[in-house]
């Protein structure tokens, strides 16, 4: 430490003009070489509809159930759903993530979801988010309480980065964690970083009393500077991947510059919303497909994008809840209980859809009108950290949550 | 200069003004009586959002312990200039009523339109589509209205130490703008049910959060009802949400470990938050019993027409009449309303609750570890005077550990404190929006709070990466040294050279580089910013 601050002082600032700094040289080739699993979670807020997102084209009571929402069984409509086996579909805006499935590549959980029966999106976020349904006084969230668990020397101050003005709730807690709105903007902003301002800062902070100050200055500069070296601002997607021009488009544009450029990123977390469709939500096309067909062609940039890397990340998307079975008056879907989740990527063992299908019977169904919830939204969430980011013990991230065998997806 | 000048001469006016009769000195008191400035500036960051250029002198001036005493009584303190500059922000004095019909059901209404509109047109772009939605903006007007009086008042408020208890107390008893009509209440419960309380006493304040529509929507409370009259129909029609009084059919394999609710019927979101967060805190020992027993006694404790801004209302129809045990404590059958009012009178005065409250007040004011031997002299008091505030604080901001050195900048600045504190450093002339967006970038959305937690207020929480380089983002912009000056509408003046700003600001401990770096500024914008990015500022 006291070697670091002699250097910054006397030798610091010409190196600093340089661009790097040997320490992070040294931490960032660790970070790529020692671990380079990582887990992109994308949440769709606002409770997607599960059923016409992963359609269950085999059940009759889909279609009585939703007589002018549902999506045609595959082949018997020009719009209709996207065969993934002989019960399950896509919806056909999803069509660019079809291939994955196809090859192997992406597997799906229907029927998954929380044991919690709210159906605030509040409360259900915040649930999902910390992982501990039914409980809201939960400080840190889940994939802090990953981070937590598996805190490393080699960890740089990328190591779990939201696209997104604020932390999400998943995201915080006491593990260091980063949200960036924008990557470009990273650092001191306008005439600061040139007219010495932030050499001067730098030089405080390395001299700053409180230790904590004194660590997190030294790591944001730090940051600077390998996201400097990385050059975000000149930036073309391989494999002729397209990002959609959305927010989740631009989200995943830059989580696939993080990852190629090496700087240490095991967790992102991205998000989309507008999926609360109480009033015409549409059907192969309208408000619903719209979305999906930006999340479908988003995930499909990313994965086109990312290439062989691939083979380190998975893509992980979840959602609060799902929609009630039956439409209701207004051509749209009410709050309901069981969804879908969607894992591409890694060693996954894709092709199928984990989880026990309940059925969509009245009777069948959780309190007579919702999609029942077969998988704990926690097991998937588990075999994710377990399976792909290699974590023994879950128990710490999920408190109070006995995990049952395991699904077997990795 | 004028409006500085104007703004200076009615601060001096406010302190000079003789307001309270010199207290008696309470035999503990350790409040110095010839103070340097750095114990000035220690006084004014702690009671207060820290010191504007110019009241280390005037502090000094009229004393310490003075000062601390006129802070506690700010109902004795003028402050027509804050009136002043509230006056333009009409929804502040609205009802929710009123705010629900003018400003959210309008917004409500329009976005249905929009999404019917969107389907109509067969292109699905309803919900995303750029057309303009006046409503949608008028709504979002009135929480800015209400984020911007918070950073003003706090910026500009000759009550300093009143504007931080209901900074205090709101976060205590955290309500969130994101959750349903929630949002219609803020300004009521701000208004109405924080601020008349935040130096009074406990039990009226922990009374009126329980009423208050907010609380009573954010933690669920006002559908709880009797279990033996959950599956009859409803008397009430709180909301569109469809709540089937079948019990699950097919349920999840995995039996929820905690907090399963029965589809209607009990709640007991309140009841568990009441306890663990409002009052005994987690480890008050209390039970999961005591929580069902709670949540009995508060059902029928609900809200008229709460989409429409709907004051409260007990109901009896759904209220549970049986014989409730709470914590040792029998309530007899037929309570009634008055059993929730027993509950909140053995909360209230429990000594846990005592303990609970004053370490989360000395964590605000002391450090984040407080001195025991203060937190339990406090906690007597607490007790001793049936909860009043005033009291509890007076031994808080008078006692030797206040005023012990190790304490001194030993909080970290929360994202809402270091703007504002920044602001009032600057001795600036400041439009409050952009200040609004800087506290919500550093990663603390004014009202929008989700966990009933609320805010952290210890460092950790607020020391990373990101937030670090915004912070010092935004001395800058603060300062005028960026392209866009962040709500600033003058230059910085009055801070006539860096050895005065730091005297004025950072009187204390500051290190040799941050001294130099400020010194070798290129100009009065730049060595402002430095200081205010610097990492002492960054701690109170």
């Amino acid at each position: 430490m006291m070697n670091r601050r002699i250097f910054l002082r006397n030798g610091g600032l010409a190196l600093v003009s340089l661009g790097f700094v040997p320490e992070f040289v040294a931490r960032a080739a660790a970070a790529s070489t020692v671990r380079g699993k990582v887990l992109i979670t994308i949440f769709q807020r606002g409770a997607v509809d599960g059923l016409n997102m992963i359609v269950p084209f085999g059940e009759r009571d889909y279609y009585a159930a939703r007589p002018t929402l549902a999506i045609a069984p595959p082949g018997r409509a020009a719009d209709a759903a996207i065969g993934l086996d002989d019960f399950f579909g896509l919806h056909p805006r999803l069509a660019p993530l079809a291939p994955f499935y196809k090859a192997g590549q992406m597997a799906i959980v229907h029927a998954s979801g929380s044991p919690d029966s709210t159906r605030s999106h509040f409360d259900a976020q915040d649930y999902m988010e910390t992982a501990t349904p039914g409980v809201k006084s939960t400080d840190e969230g889940w994939l802090n309480r990953y981070l937590h668990a598996r805190e490393h020397q080699a960890a740089t101050p990328f190591r779990a980065v939201a696209l997104a003005s604020q932390l999400p709730r998943a995201l915080q807690g006491r593990a260091p964690a980063l949200a960036i709105g924008q990557i470009s903007q990273f650092g001191l902003r306008g005439a600061a970083a040139g007219d010495g301002t932030q050499a001067s800062f730098e030089a405080q902070y390395a001299d700053a009393a409180a230790h904590a100050l004194q660590t997190t200055g030294r790591e944001a500069f730090e940051a600077v500077r390998m996201l400097e070296s990385a050059n975000p601002a000149q930036y073309t997607p391989a494999n002729g991947a397209d990002y959609p021009r959305s927010p989740l488009g631009a989200a995943l544009r830059q989580i696939a510059q993080l990852v190629k450029a090496d700087v240490g990123l095991e967790v992102a977390f991205a998000e989309c919303g507008g999926w609360d469709h109480h009033v015409n939500q549409g059907a192969a096309t309208g408000q619903l497909a719209t979305r999906l067909d930006d999340l479908g062609r988003s995930i499909a940039a990313l994965t086109l994008d990312l290439g062989d890397r691939m083979r380190d990340v998975v893509i992980l998307t979840m959602s609060e809840f799902g929609r009630a079975v039956a439409e209701n008056g207004s051509r749209g879907t009410d709050h309901g209980h069981g969804n879908a989740m969607m894992i591409l990527g890694g060693a996954v063992k894709g092709g199928r859809v984990y989880g026990r299908w309940p059925g969509l019977a009245r009777e069948q169904r959780f309190e007579g009108r919702d999609l029942a919830v077969t998988t704990d939204f926690r097991s998937v969430f588990s075999e994710v950290l377990h399976g792909h980011l290699g974590l023994r013990d879950t128990s710490t991230v999920f408190p109070g949550f006995t995990e049952r065998g395991g699904m077997g997806m990795f | 200069m004028t409006q500085r000048a104007a703004l200076l001469s009615s601060l001096v006016f406010v302190i000079a003004a003789p307001a309270v009769a010199p207290r008696a000195e309470t035999p503990r008191s350790a409040v110095p009586a010839q103070p340097d400035p750095a114990t000035i500036v220690h006084v004014l960051n702690r009671i207060g959002f820290g010191p504007s250029p110019g009241d280390v002198g005037r502090v000094g001036e009229m004393g310490l312990a003075r000062y601390i005493d006129q802070q506690l009584e700010p109902s004795l303190l003028d402050d027509r200039q804050m009136a002043e500059r509230l006056a333009g922000f009409t929804t502040l004095k609205m009802s929710a009523a009123e705010l629900a019909e003018q400003y959210f059901l309008p917004a409500q209404e329009e976005r249905q339109a929009a999404a019917r509109a969107g389907e109509a047109a067969g292109n699905g772009e309803g919900a995303a589509s750029g057309a303009p939605r006046p409503a949608a903006m008028r709504e979002r007007e009135a929480l800015g209205e209400l984020a911007q009086q918070k950073v003003l008042r706090a910026v500009y408020s000759s009550h300093q130490l009143e504007e931080v208890m209901v900074d205090f107390w709101f976060n205590h008893f955290n309500v969130f703008a994101g959750k349903g009509p929630t949002r219609i209440y803020l300004t009521e419960y701000e208004r109405d049910v924080i601020r008349p309380h935040a130096l009074g006493r406990f039990r009226d304040l922990l009374g009126a959060t329980a009423a208050s529509p907010a609380m009573l929507f954010y933690l669920d409370n006002w559908q709880s009802a009797a279990v033996e009259t959950a599956n009859e129909p409803r008397p009430l029609r709180p909301s569109r949400r469809r709540r089937p009084a079948l019990p699950g059919a097919g349920t999840a394999e995995q039996a929820p470990a905690a907090g399963a609710r029965r589809p209607r019927g009990i709640n007991e979101n309140y009841a568990r938050e009441l306890m663990e967060l409002h009052t005994l805190g987690v480890d008050g020992g209390y039970t999961q019993t005591d929580v069902q027993e709670v949540a009995r006694a508060f059902t029928g404790w609900t809200i008229a027409a709460p989409r429409l801004g709907g004051s409260f209302r007990y109901e009896p129809r759904i209220h549970d009449n049986g014989v409730k045990v709470v914590l040792g404590h029998r309530l007899p059958a037929g309570g009634g309303r008055a059993d929730g009012e027993r509950v909140l009178d053995i909360l209230a005065q429990h000594p846990a609750t005592a303990h609970f409250i004053v370490v989360k007040l000395a964590r605000r004011f002391i450090a984040d570890v407080p001195p025991p031997a203060l937190v339990d002299r406090a906690a007597k008091t607490f007790l001793d005077s049936r909860g009043d505030i005033r009291e509890v604080l007076r031994v808080i901001l008078t006692s030797p550990e206040f005023f012990a050195a190790p304490v001194v900048r030993a909080k970290v600045k929360t994202p809402f404190e270091f703007v504002v504190s920044a602001a009032r450093a600057s001795g600036l002339d400041v439009t409050a929006r952009p200040l609004v967006q800087a506290v919500r970038d550093l990663g603390m959305p004014l009202y929008f709070c989700q966990p009933p937690t609320g805010y952290a207020d210890r460092a950790d929480g607020w020391v990373n990466t990101g937030g670090l380089l915004n912070r010092m983002n935004f001395a800058v912009t603060l300062t005028g040294g960026g392209s866009r000056p962040a709500g600033a509408r003058t230059a910085p003046r009055g801070l006539t050279s860096p050895a005065v700003a730091e005297r004025e600001l950072l009187a204390g401990s500051v290190s040799d580089t941050t001294t130099a770096t400020v010194a070798r500024a290129s100009d009065p914008a730049q060595a402002l910013a430095l200081l205010l990015g610097s990492p002492e500022f960054q701690r109170r």
